[in-house]
């Protein structure tokens, strides 16, 4: 009775409208137009940004090197297709702010000539650490959304004592099926790229976790990794946020992430099967992370698929592809519904975070017409962090930053469950993500205040000090001069 | 071409199909039976009331909401005003006078709601606030109890007669009135009679349909348990309260009556009187005033079963579930500060978890 109470084995979540069904039965395309001009962000990744070693006016072939990753956390970033380099410099980014961020515009020349490739006989008579070394090399990314390099991921496994690779085959975000059409149609190849995983990190087994609204995806899963023991195959409920790695990782093996933990540090490491698609296309065919599956959907898009499109795409120019209605769209998404970014306009470019991009009606967006909070406590329910929105919401609202934290506003993940659910429209993720945002300013501010405080205090030590030394020299310099004319009487005098 | 969208915001982007307003239709739909049944049974003064205090609650909030200097219609289209003032009516005894609704719904809108700031803001519940602030003011309107005159029958006042019922009050008292079979009971122990004596012509099939003396809407325990557990069912409320409130009652009374049963009344007897199932399902679930952690939800109604049992059994009043609501409200915020759901990665004091050692 306890044991139910304390761990259940999927907290809280919430069962959107799926409206998957549009895109999820269509085979992916892929001869989507190449764009003219490719805008490609030195970082697509969590960590440093990628250093650029090409210059303007070079000349370069599909999948070529542009820049380096530098540092331990970054990823570097490949020519999405071949032609020539037209500019290097700040442009607005994919995210809410469209902020500029630095980026290599590549002109194309539409013959998308691959760089010549070596491939590898045998990838499982490699040492492990040059799988991780390649895969990075590769300039993969966890391709789920979250975006931290693979390659990190791949030598934490190495290092920790990892007994357990689940596969995050979820897809819990509505609207989108990249990942379920990339299993229907590569189920090979993301085994392949899985088996390449565990032997890169030495761990042993492998969980691939789809949900249960994806039959069509898991049964071709477990045909192909019929023959492979290591890898299981198994159906999970439909439940967002079931795709949240620590509900997920909770749901396989009945472990939970401390605060403050790495999943490696319960022995378990988390993939997206993207990412595993891309792992296999890095060690078999030595290519990199050029292009991505991105499923385009929405209330105002004519022409709903999922799609093939190389990193640096314009936004625009994919939904011009799709058809959209531009008349009806309300709001432009970068991934989900529910997690993802409302975008100010479609001229940005497609990065390796790019699950999905969606254009939506008014009719499909929340009401926004917020209502007083009536404590119906469904965002409690709801909540798969155990949080309490509402109280979390109060104490925001009167500025009570502190009191929220204290409520556990940094365990919020931002899934946006309660948002969803709560009856009174209340934006309760927004309100997360401005007193955090406020919380971090805040300290970053008494930091600076304190600095400055230590600095004028340094200052007024070392100018007591200067002016003791000067008060010192100058009684010597007293004294020494009451010496010398007192010798010099006493010489006069016995003179 | 480049698209610009306005507002961006962040996710959830999409809504489940619910409002304020969606949630208070719901309950009022629940409470739709019983409320039909009880207007039927004490006919067109009943009807007389029902309609003064809903419009007089309605008319309260809008004033509140001028005062405030907002529109008052889009307030008063979220339901909760009209909510409170059904559940008012329901709890009244079914001819009082027009004033007694009146008052009633100024102090539940007024002094049970607004003054706290409105809609989720009060500590107690409005509607028991009224009713109990009605009690203690106006101790013999608020217990005279109509017989069953059910309308369209002979006994049925008729319109032109309920008008004089409602707004000049009631002549022959003793022909068409008497006492709920709680206030019997505690009558008729002062007297020193026994429960076999005074239980001799109980109905208890009556009282399960609501063919006995009572509050407006109060009586019928089917409907209104039938009504509560379509809200379960419908997701409106939890199932923690009514479940937990009516266990600790029947538990209570059982053990009771076991150890003395002329002097406690059965638990059946005890489900089915009073304002029980009214509270269990529609009063103590409202939403603001009650815990909103199932843990919390579970104390919440064994704390209103335990006071509803102990007020009636030895208190002065024959009925306490108005004050057991009321008291357990103000323990509402207690209860939240202590039972609150562990957060993902932490104990139950917020510390992170350790690291199991395999």
């Amino acid at each position: 009775m306890l044991s139910f109470f304390s761990k259940p084995r999927i907290r809280g979540g919430v069962h959107a409208e799926e409206h998957k069904i549009v895109t999820s039965t269509q085979t992916i395309i892929r001869n989507f137009p190449l764009p003219q001009k490719l805008y490609i962000p030195l970082q697509q990744h969590v960590g440093k940004p990628a250093e650029p070693l090409i210059r303007v006016g070079d000349t370069i072939l599909k999948g070529q090197l542009l820049a380096y990753s530098q540092g331990m956390i970054s990823a570097p970033v490949h020519a999405p297709s071949s032609g020539t380099i037209v500019d290097v410099n700040d442009y607005p980014a994919p995210h809410p702010s469209a902020l500029p961020i630095r980026m290599i515009v590549l002109e194309t020349d539409g013959k998308d000539e691959w760089l010549p490739i070596k491939k590898i006989e045998d990838p499982f008579t490699l040492p492990p650490e040059d799988i991780s070394l390649r895969v990075g090399a590769a300039g993969i990314v966890g391709l789920g959304g979250a975006t931290f390099p693979t390659a990190v991921k791949l030598n934490m496994g190495r290092e920790n004592n990892i007994d357990t690779l689940i596969i995050n085959g979820a897809e819990c975000e509505p609207y989108l099926s990249c990942d379920d059409r990339l299993m229907q149609e590569q189920a090979e190849q993301i085994i392949d790229g899985i088996r390449l995983m565990l032997h890169g990190m030495g761990t042993g087994k492998a969980i691939v976790a789809i949900e249960d609204n994806k039959p069509e995806a898991y049964q071709a899963m477990q045909l192909a990794a019929f023959n492979h023991q290591l890898i299981q195959v198994i159906q999970i409920p439909t439940r967002y946020p079931m795709g949240w790695d620590r509900q997920l990782i909770g749901y396989v093996t009945g472990r939970e992430v401390p605060v403050g933990c790495r999943s490696s540090e319960v022995g378990v490491t988390i993939h997206n099967v993207g990412t595993a698609y891309a792992v296999h296309q890095a060690i078999r065919h030595g290519r990199p992370l050029v292009s991505r599956v991105i499923t385009v959907s929405g209330g105002a898009i004519s022409r709903p698929m999922n799609v093939e499109v190389p990193l640096g795409t314009l936004i625009s120019e994919v939904f011009h592809f799709c058809q959209i209605n531009i008349e009806q769209t309300a709001r432009i998404i970068m991934g989900g519904p529910m997690m993802g970014d409302a975008l100010p306009h479609s001229g940005l470019p497609t990065v390796k975070a790019t699950s999905g991009l969606l254009a939506l009606t008014a009719n499909e967006l929340k009401n926004t017409e917020e209502q007083p909070c009536i404590r119906c406590a469904s965002c409690i329910s709801v909540c798969p962090a155990g949080l309490r929105p509402l109280d979390m919401a109060n104490n925001i609202r009167i500025n009570q930053l502190d009191a929220a934290v204290d409520l556990g506003l940094k365990d919020c993940i931002s899934c946006g469950c309660c948002s969803y659910i709560c009856p009174s429209n209340i934006p309760l993720v927004q309100y997360f993500k401005y007193a955090s945002g406020e919380v971090a300013a805040r300290q970053q501010a008494q930091h600076k205040s304190e600095q400055t405080k230590r600095l004028i205090e340094a200052r007024q030590a070392r100018m007591e000090r200067i002016a003791q030394q000067q008060y010192e020299e100058e009684q010597a310099r007293l004294a020494a001069k009451a010496e010398r004319e007192r010798l010099k009487a006493e010489q006069e005098v016995s003179a | 071409m480049i698209i610009t969208t306005v507002k961006p915001s962040s996710g959830a982007h999409i809504g489940a199909n619910n409002s304020v307003s969606k949630i208070m239709w719901r309950v009022m739909l629940a409470l739709l039976p019983a409320t039909v049944f009880g207007l039927w049974c004490f006919g067109w003064p009943a009807i007389n009331l029902f309609i003064i205090t809903v419009l007089s609650a309605l008319g309260f909030e809008a004033f509140c909401i001028r005062l405030k200097g907002k529109a008052a219609k889009p307030v008063l289209m979220d339901g909760s005003a009209l909510l409170t003032g059904w559940l008012l009516a329901m709890t009244l005894p079914p001819w009082a006078p027009w004033w007694i609704g009146v008052i009633g719904s100024g102090m539940a809108i007024i002094l049970g709601k607004q003054v706290y700031g409105g809609l989720g803001q009060n500590l107690f519940n409005p509607a028991m606030l009224a009713r109990v602030a009605l009690l203690i003011s106006f101790p013999v309107e608020m217990t005279t109890w109509a017989n069953i005159s059910p309308l369209f029958f002979s006994q049925s006042p008729s319109l032109i007669e309920s008008w004089h019922i409602t707004f000049s009050g009631l002549d022959a008292i003793d022909a068409n009135t008497g006492a709920t079979m709680l206030g019997y009971i505690k009558t008729e122990f002062s007297q020193h009679r026994l429960l076999s004596d005074i239980l001799k012509d109980y109905s208890a099939f009556s009282h399960f349909l609501g063919w006995s003396r009572g509050s407006l809407g109060e009586t019928s325990t089917l409907l209104l348990a039938l009504g509560g557990i379509w809200l379960i069912r419908q997701k409106i409320i939890q199932w923690h309260i009514p479940v937990s409130l009516l266990l600790t009652v029947t538990l209570l009374a059982s053990i009771f009556h076991l150890l003395d049963e002329q002097h406690y009344v059965s638990p059946f007897l005890q489900l089915n009187s009073g304002a029980l199932m009214c509270v269990a399902f529609f009063i103590a679930t409202d939403y603001v005033t009650s815990p909103n952690t199932p843990a919390g939800q579970l104390v919440f109604g064994a704390g209103c079963g335990l006071l509803i049992f102990v007020i009636r059994t030895w208190g002065a009043y024959p009925e306490g579930a108005g004050f057991a609501v009321l008291l357990m409200n103000s323990a509402t915020p207690l209860i939240d500060h202590y039972l609150k759901p562990r957060i993902y990665g932490r104990d139950r004091k917020g510390k992170p978890l350790e690291i199991p050692k395999s």
